[in-house]
């Protein structure tokens, strides 16, 4: 866990990498997230402080883009996708199927911090339908039973 | 200068008006919402469209964004254009069916609410026009309040939806709101707005209660005025 000290060191040191530039706020927030696994509210309070942007125009970005989240995420992000292709080859079963294994619903964090379940629209691989990307790494095909070999492989 | 025609009427205007300032110049009424003379229009309620001919070309735009210019022609009530405003109206009524400020426009304009425009039940009475969040940020210069979310889930209010500590309570943006959105209580020396409660001044030569003890701090710190100067209300002054 990183102490609230060394926290505001790593955004101070994000900010700078963009030498402080108010039109690289989205990539700003890209770095933190990359950074905490989220973005944390006091990390969003002192980029505004340190780059006199407010607070509310930082908190509209960082609920507009699907990408980022306000809540912590395990270590593990499931993504399942839900776009055209891979709804049409039965991802929601394949979302049921994860949400049951997983014991949580879309959108929430395993109680042990190690998953947590969101829902994407279209990977860029629809010839693969359905599929999920699990910490970055896309799973082809998938079929509910391979499920919980699949994760078991990132627990 | 420029020179036009607006609803067969030849005008002339400044360059760089808009379509709506010289309309409402030559006493021509166009309905707005989202158009307020302290913020930069932004087009979001697009109440006040019109159809401008350019050439061949004729087009709907809307007019608290459209600058004038040489040659244009201007017609605000076509059935075109009517046909556009009772859509845009018909979609607002059933985003905010409460609002009493859209039913009275509604009315003045004949349209009912149609079924087939299914209302919403936990919009309030926002459009999300903006104009709260730009009369904070530009005019008060605090930037309290802000859009957050996108899509069905869009709304106004503080950042992280908790008490705002950059609020000062001046109301500015309960005021602006066309909609009446934004609900601002005053109670014997208290003022509450989006969720906070502002302890208020009572003016030490009447003893009306004036403004937000916050907002006067904000004052003196911005114009250097001493706190004990503004606690007297303008009408004692
Ligand atoms: S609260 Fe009022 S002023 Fe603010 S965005 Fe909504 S309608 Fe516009
Ligand atoms: S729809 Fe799933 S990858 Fe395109
Ligand atoms: S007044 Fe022009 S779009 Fe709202």
């Amino acid at each position: 866990m990183k102490t609230a000290k060394n926290k505001q060191k790593s955004v101070k040191s994000i900010i700078k990498k963009y030498d402080g530039d108010k039109t690289a706020m989205i990539a700003i927030l890209q770095d933190v997230q990359e950074e905490f696994r989220y973005l944390p509210k006091e990390a969003l309070s002192s980029i505004s402080k340190q780059m006199e942007v407010p607070l509310t125009r930082i908190y509209e970005i960082a609920t507009f883009y699907n990408a980022f989240s306000l809540k912590p995420r395990g270590r593990n992000l499931v993504e399942v996708c839900a776009g055209t292709a891979c709804h049409v080859q039965g991802a929601a079963n394949l979302m049921d199927r994860i949400e049951r294994d997983l014991k949580i619903c879309c959108g929430e964090t395993t109680k042990d911090k190690k998953f947590t379940l969101e829902e994407v629209r279209c990977l860029g691989c629809c010839s693969l339908a359905p599929v999920a990307r699990i910490s970055g790494n896309i799973h082809p095909n998938l079929t509910q039973d391979q499920i919980p070999k699949v994760l078991a492989n990132y627990k | 200068m420029v020179n036009f025609i607006i609803d067969g009427k030849k005008v002339e205007a400044k360059e760089g008006a808009t379509v709506l300032q010289v309309a409402r110049n030559n006493g021509i009424v166009i309905p707005t919402l989202c158009c307020h003379e302290s913020v930069a229009p932004s087009g979001a309620c697009r109440l006040c469209v019109v159809e401008v001919k350019k050439g061949k070309r004729t087009r709907i735009v809307t007019s608290c964004l459209y600058p004038v210019d040489e040659g244009l022609v201007v017609e605000t009530k076509t059935e075109r254009v009517m046909n556009v405003r009772r859509l845009v109206m018909q979609l607002l009524m059933a985003r905010c069916p409460e609002s009493d400020v859209l039913k009275a426009m509604a009315k003045e304009m004949g349209i009912e609410p149609q079924p087939a425009f299914h209302p919403e039940t936990d919009k309030g009475k926002c459009v999300l026009c903006r104009l709260c969040v730009k009369a904070c940020e530009d005019v008060v210069g605090v930037s309290a309040i802000g859009l957050s979310g996108r899509g069905k889930d869009k709304k106004v209010g503080p950042p992280f939806v908790e008490d705002s500590k950059a609020c000062i309570g001046c109301g500015a943006c309960a005021y602006i709101c066309p909609t009446e959105h934004i609900v601002m209580e005053a109670t014997d020396g208290k003022r509450k707005i989006w969720g906070r409660s502002f302890k208020m001044q009572a003016c030490e030569k009447c003893g009306r209660y004036f403004a937000p003890v916050d907002q006067l701090k904000y004052i003196s710190q911005k114009t250097g005025t001493s706190l004990k100067e503004l606690a007297v209300c303008v009408s004692c002054k």
